[in-house]
């Protein structure tokens, strides 16, 4: 089982959190025209890295904050953690 | 029986205390403090089992968790559990074990013809044989080798045994309380660390209590009794014996079951059986020691040959004799520990020692004790079928290739030790890549993978001077990384013995013209030959090696057989063991019970049960219940002998007649705050929030981005800024989370608050021709006339004191209203309406009726939002705006999305107006076409229209929009049915929606 450090609540194991996915997939404006093959991209294609990797989570038994966790896929190594409203680096 | 085998004056059991105990229905006594294993040894009892494949008799091997042979099935308090292993089970009054593998009996048994025909039953026997012909398989093949092989047999009656689960925290977690465990446990806890100490058996101390050594002017076994007295005093500290760590897992998190109860005839009240924890510790120690490694020769798997080690432990820890005329087999000094020890019981042992010229503190203490040692002789092959009756023996050259003569000595056991091998099982699990150490050839931990460090026997040190003082320094450290104290203690003074280096010889060479099975792996029967065999026919890896021979794949795991297994392999690859690699170690070290891994999660308690603030009402007034997810729904409210159907329609009836209320509370509420509240809804629902007018609720659909309907409900605007959205029972947590996501991560600059309110509300819906009639009752105060309170109305009211919100909502397609109040009014809201609306006829209703009112009126529910459909495939294409964006919109192109002939919702009606369409059929053109049969639909919900009095169904139909009117079948292989059907529109009711206005 993970631990995670929530930016917010302090280090949490797994099973207080959900995953969420790529955090580097940038969903699309609302409203702007895009090309069939931008919009597959966003829906469906994602690389599923092995190694390091930007992904989110939420913390859905805590605070319900999504947050960005880097970890590595193969190892599960966590090295960094950032709220929603953090950049990646 | 007596205790013949038992010596006085010697061990650590309770001699003061006699049990009574069982075996293979015949009565025993062992004493307090014994394991099964060593009071059936004192009865002089040997023959437990027969082994896996060739059904050979079986005795003990070892006297702990390294055990490969001694299983039973086990009795107790009522219960009975397979697979148990006698040397780890400790002895309680009246315990009760049977042998296991087995038939019809111990002492005869079928299977063991598999021995005499085992020239048949070589490696990749049940992969080649049983394979052919096909057609024996389920006659004679499977039936044959399910009666004669297989371990236990699992009780098929509930457990009524409690197992708990405890997460806990630590800065060192100490695996294992032998001599390293117990240093590091005390330098550590003196330091102010939480510690956390786990010992695998009831008796802490490990090879402290077996061994002559001095520490602090204090034999090992008091020394070690003395660390445990203080720690446990000490508040830092938790002390755990019958505690396995047995998995090592991510992020320094490790699993450890403790046998609560096992040792006792039952379980105490209120506690439990078996306990897991789930421990995230900073910092681990793994002290797990290490399990000596078995010579190989002729017949090694006869009752009588265990390892020495072993020997030494039933002697000293249960004062059992293994034997009264020992031969001790050995390439390494421990052999001559146990030989010591026997000498000063007063039985005279004989050494085979396979090294020419050893010189050692220990050789000499049995040089003077006056042991007969012969050096240079191994044992050719054991004698004996259910108990060993002497040895063939015979010197062996200096390059361990020839034998020399063969002689026969006579004996009663045959005490093994071909060194040792490091318990490297948690350190191999948190990721740590093993490497191989020539001095004691066996595989110590590598480099730390996580924040492990091992310790001891198990990191390959052998000494105890240099064990305890590197576990004092380790754990002095470690814990100075954490505490910042700085806190030493003072080293003790240690002796011991000397001993020389081992002989790295281990598998003696057959005798000409004899062809003994030389066993590995004796749990799984697993010969030198079969593993030659494997190689031959090449298998080169050694995890296909292990697979093909199932070499180290039964329930001791090979913990005895794994590295004589890549020694050999070794040894006939011409590579050297590192280059072979070891097979992946993977958790549980020990088997653990199914019991402890569930924990208190089963029957009710697997999952959460939501009851509604209503629930006591519908108990008394003999609701029957359904699972909604976690809550618990009425299904019908079952009057007289009524069933389901009968049940369901009469409620569905009332409706469409007078009035019915149904409990509506689960229903995912959120609370929508804030000054973007209505471009939030705008953004993530299909149509238009822009200008909903305060008082006003609307439907909406919201997709996920890749265009499939995600969910519906609706949503009012409570006041300026505030919304009240409603969700379906299923998919509440979903569009929290949703709507989460897009306001945290997509579109931060939104002003908007979402909050579940799910519990905060309890609703009842008011359906039917004279709701409006029992409303105004409900509501004197209140103008809830039609223009008053119009439909997708909002207003708020006085229920007798209380406050309500009303809503003009309808999923029946009845004139209805939902009554939502603050959940602690719940009961009193729901008592209410049903006592004013008795002049109304009103009755309660409950999902099936629910169902059937929303099926006949052709509004979808979640058998047609079931992460399939499109919002056209529901006819729900008025609802996507054409002016703005919304998620998922740009999905709605998709070619498959926008065909001519896409998937529509439609109405289904059997031509003979009388056979029910069973759910999940699929619908066909043509009933008697060649399979595959195409599929144009399926049929998504089914129901008896009380307004029709027929059966109706929804079905999702290839075309759908163009096939009104057409003729089909309705194919259900699963209930052999066969319908011809009508295509109807999905509005069976009331088309125009007329009713919701009224
Ligand atoms: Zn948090």
């Amino acid at each position: 089982m993970l631990h995670i450090k929530c930016p917010h609540c302090g280090m949490r194991s797994q099973n207080e959190f959900s995953y969420g996915g790529d955090a580097s997939v940038k969903r699309p404006e609302l409203g702007k025209e895009i090309s069939n093959q931008d919009w597959d991209s966003f829906v469906y294609n994602r690389k599923s890295l092995r190694g390091k990797h930007w992904e989110l989570w939420q913390h859905l038994s805590g605070c319900r904050q999504w947050i960005k966790v880097e970890r590595d896929t193969a190892t599960h190594e966590i090295f960094n953690t950032l709220k929603a409203n953090e950049e990646i680096l | 029986m007596t205790q013949s085998f038992r010596l006085e004056n010697v061990g650590l059991i309770n001699r003061e205390k006699k049990l009574s105990f069982k075996f293979n229905g015949k009565s025993y006594y062992g004493f307090e403090g014994d394991t099964l294993a060593s009071a059936l040894i004192a009865n002089g009892v040997h023959l437990i089992g027969r082994s896996f494949k060739y059904h050979r008799p079986r005795g003990f091997f070892g006297a702990g968790v390294d055990e490969p042979y001694a299983i039973v099935q086990l009795y107790r308090n009522g219960e009975t559990e397979p697979n148990i292993k006698a040397t780890e089970q400790e002895l309680f009054e009246g315990l009760e074990a049977t042998s296991v593998n087995c038939w019809p009996s111990v002492n005869f048994d079928i299977g063991a013809i598999n021995n005499f025909l085992r020239i048949f039953l070589p490696a990749g026997f049940y992969y080649k044989t049983f394979m052919w012909p096909k057609s024996f398989w389920y006659k004679v093949y499977e039936p044959f080798i399910r009666k004669a092989a297989g371990l236990g047999i699992a009780s098929i009656k509930h457990d009524k045994e409690r197992y708990e689960h405890k997460y806990e925290y630590c800065d060192l977690l100490i695996a294992g309380s032998g001599p390293s465990g117990l240093a590091s446990a005390y330098a550590a806890a003196k330091n102010g660390a939480r510690v956390i100490l786990a010992e695998d058996k009831a008796r802490f101390g490990g090879t402290l209590l077996t061994s002559e050594v001095n520490i602090g002017n204090k034999s090992g076994k008091e020394w070690a009794e003395g660390i445990i007295a203080e720690l446990k005093e000490m508040p830092n500290v938790t002390v755990k014996n019958r505690s396995q760590v047995f998995g090592y897992y991510d992020h320094n998190m490790l699993v450890m079951s403790e046998r609560i109860s096992d040792h006792l005839p039952k379980t105490k009240k209120f506690h439990p059986k078996q306990k897991l924890w789930y421990i995230r510790a900073k910092e681990v120690l793994i002290s797990s020691g290490s399990i000596e490694r078995p010579l190989v020769f002729g017949n090694n798997d006869t009752p009588g040959v265990m390892l020495s080690s072993a020997a030494k432990e039933y002697l000293k820890v249960y004062g059992v004799l293994v034997g009264r005329n020992p031969l001790i087999f050995t390439n390494n000094d421990s052999g001559y520990e146990t030989a010591i020890e026997f000498k000063k019981n007063g039985v005279d042992p004989v050494i085979l020692d396979t090294r020419k010229d050893p010189q050692s503190e220990i050789v000499d203490e049995a040089k003077n004790l006056g042991i007969n040692i012969k050096f240079s002789y191994v044992v050719v092959a054991a004698q004996g079928y259910k108990k060993v009756k002497s040895a063939d023996i015979a010197k062996i050259s200096e390059d361990k290739e020839r034998l020399g003569s063969v002689e026969n000595i006579k004996c009663d056991c045959i005490c093994v030790s071909g060194f040792w091998t490091p318990t490297i099982h948690l350190a191999s699990q948190s990721g740590n890549k093993t490497k191989f150490n020539e001095d004691i050839d066996a595989f110590v931990p590598g480099l730390s993978k996580q924040n492990e460090t091992t310790l001891g026997a198990a990191n390959g040190c052998y000494t105890l001077n240099e064990t305890l003082k590197t576990s004092f320094q380790t754990a002095h450290e470690l814990s100075k990384k954490i505490t910042n104290n700085d806190k030493k203690i003072s080293f003790p003074n240690v002796v011991e013995k000397k001993s020389t280096i081992h002989d790295k010889f281990w598998c003696v060479p057959l005798p000409k013209g004899k062809n003994y099975k030389r066993f590995l792996d004796f749990q799984n029967d697993v010969a030198v030959s079969d593993i030659e065999i494997a190689l031959k026919e090449g298998y080169r890896s050694i995890e296909h090696v292990k697979r093909y021979t199932t070499l180290g794949m039964a329930t001791d795991q090979g913990k005895t057989s794994n590295l004589n297994g890549l020694q050999l392999v070794s040894r006939i690859e011409n590579k050297v063991v590192p280059n072979v690699g070891h097979t992946t170690f993977r958790p549980p070290y020990t088997p653990v019970s199914i019991g402890a891994i569930v924990g208190r999660e089963v029957g009710k308690h697997s999952k959460p049960t939501r009851k509604s603030p209503m629930h006591k009402w519908h108990e008394q007034n003999n609701a029957i219940f359904v699972d909604a997810g976690v809550w618990l729904r009425p299904r019908y409210y079952k009057q007289g002998n009524e069933n389901l159907f009968e049940g369901s329609k009469r409620e569905a009836k009332n409706v469409r007649t007078n009035v019915g209320v149904c409990d509506v509370t689960t229903l995912g509420k959120i609370d929508i705050k804030g000054p973007d509240a209505a471009e939030l809804l705008n953004r993530v629902y299909t149509n238009a929030w822009l200008k909903l007018p305060v008082g006003k609720a609307r439907y909406g659909v919201m997709l996920r981005e890749d265009g499939i309907v995600m969910d519906d409900g609706t949503t009012t605007r409570i006041s300026e800024n505030h919304y009240h959205m409603t969700t379906t029972t299923a998919q509440a947590a979903n569009v929290l989370s949703h709507l989460e996501y897009y306001l945290q991560l997509v579109w931060p600059e939104l002003n908007v608050n979402v909050v579940s309110t799910t519990e905060q509300w309890a609703g009842a819906a008011v359906a039917g021709p004279k709701s409006r009639d029992l409303l105004q009752k409900l509501f004197p105060k209140s103008d809830v006339s039609n223009e008053g309170l119009p439909f997708m109305g909002f207003i708020e009211g006085d229920l007798f004191g209380v406050k309500a919100r009303i809503f003009r909502i309808s999923f029946s397609g009845e004139l209805a209203y939902e009554v939502n109040v603050e959940s602690d009014n719940g009961n009193f809201m729901w008592e209410k309406i049903m006592e004013v609306g008795q002049e109304f006829k009103i009755q309660p209703y409950g999902t099936e009726a629910l169902s059937t009112l929303r099926i006949e009126m052709g509004h979808v529910a979640g058998s047609e939002l079931d992460g399939r459909t499109i919002p056209y495939d529901n006819s729900l294409e008025g609802l996507l705006s054409k002016k703005k964006d919304f998620i998922g919109k740009r999905s709605l192109n998709r070619e498959a999305f926008i065909a001519e002939d896409r998937q529509k919702i439609v109405g289904v009606v059997p031509l003979d107006k009388k056979t029910s369409i069973p759910e999940g059929s699929h619908l066909v053109k043509d009933s008697n076409a060649t399979l595959p049969n195409p599929k144009l639909g399926y049929i998504s919900a089914s129901c008896w229209s009380v307004e029709h009095d027929n059966p109706f169904s929804l079905a999702i139909l290839k075309n759908g929009k163009n096939m009104i009117g057409e003729k089909l079948f309705v194919m259900s292989p699963l209930k052999n049915k066969v319908i011809p059907v009508e295509i109807v529109s999905s509005h069976y009711v009331d088309p125009k929606g007329e009713r919701v206005r009224s």
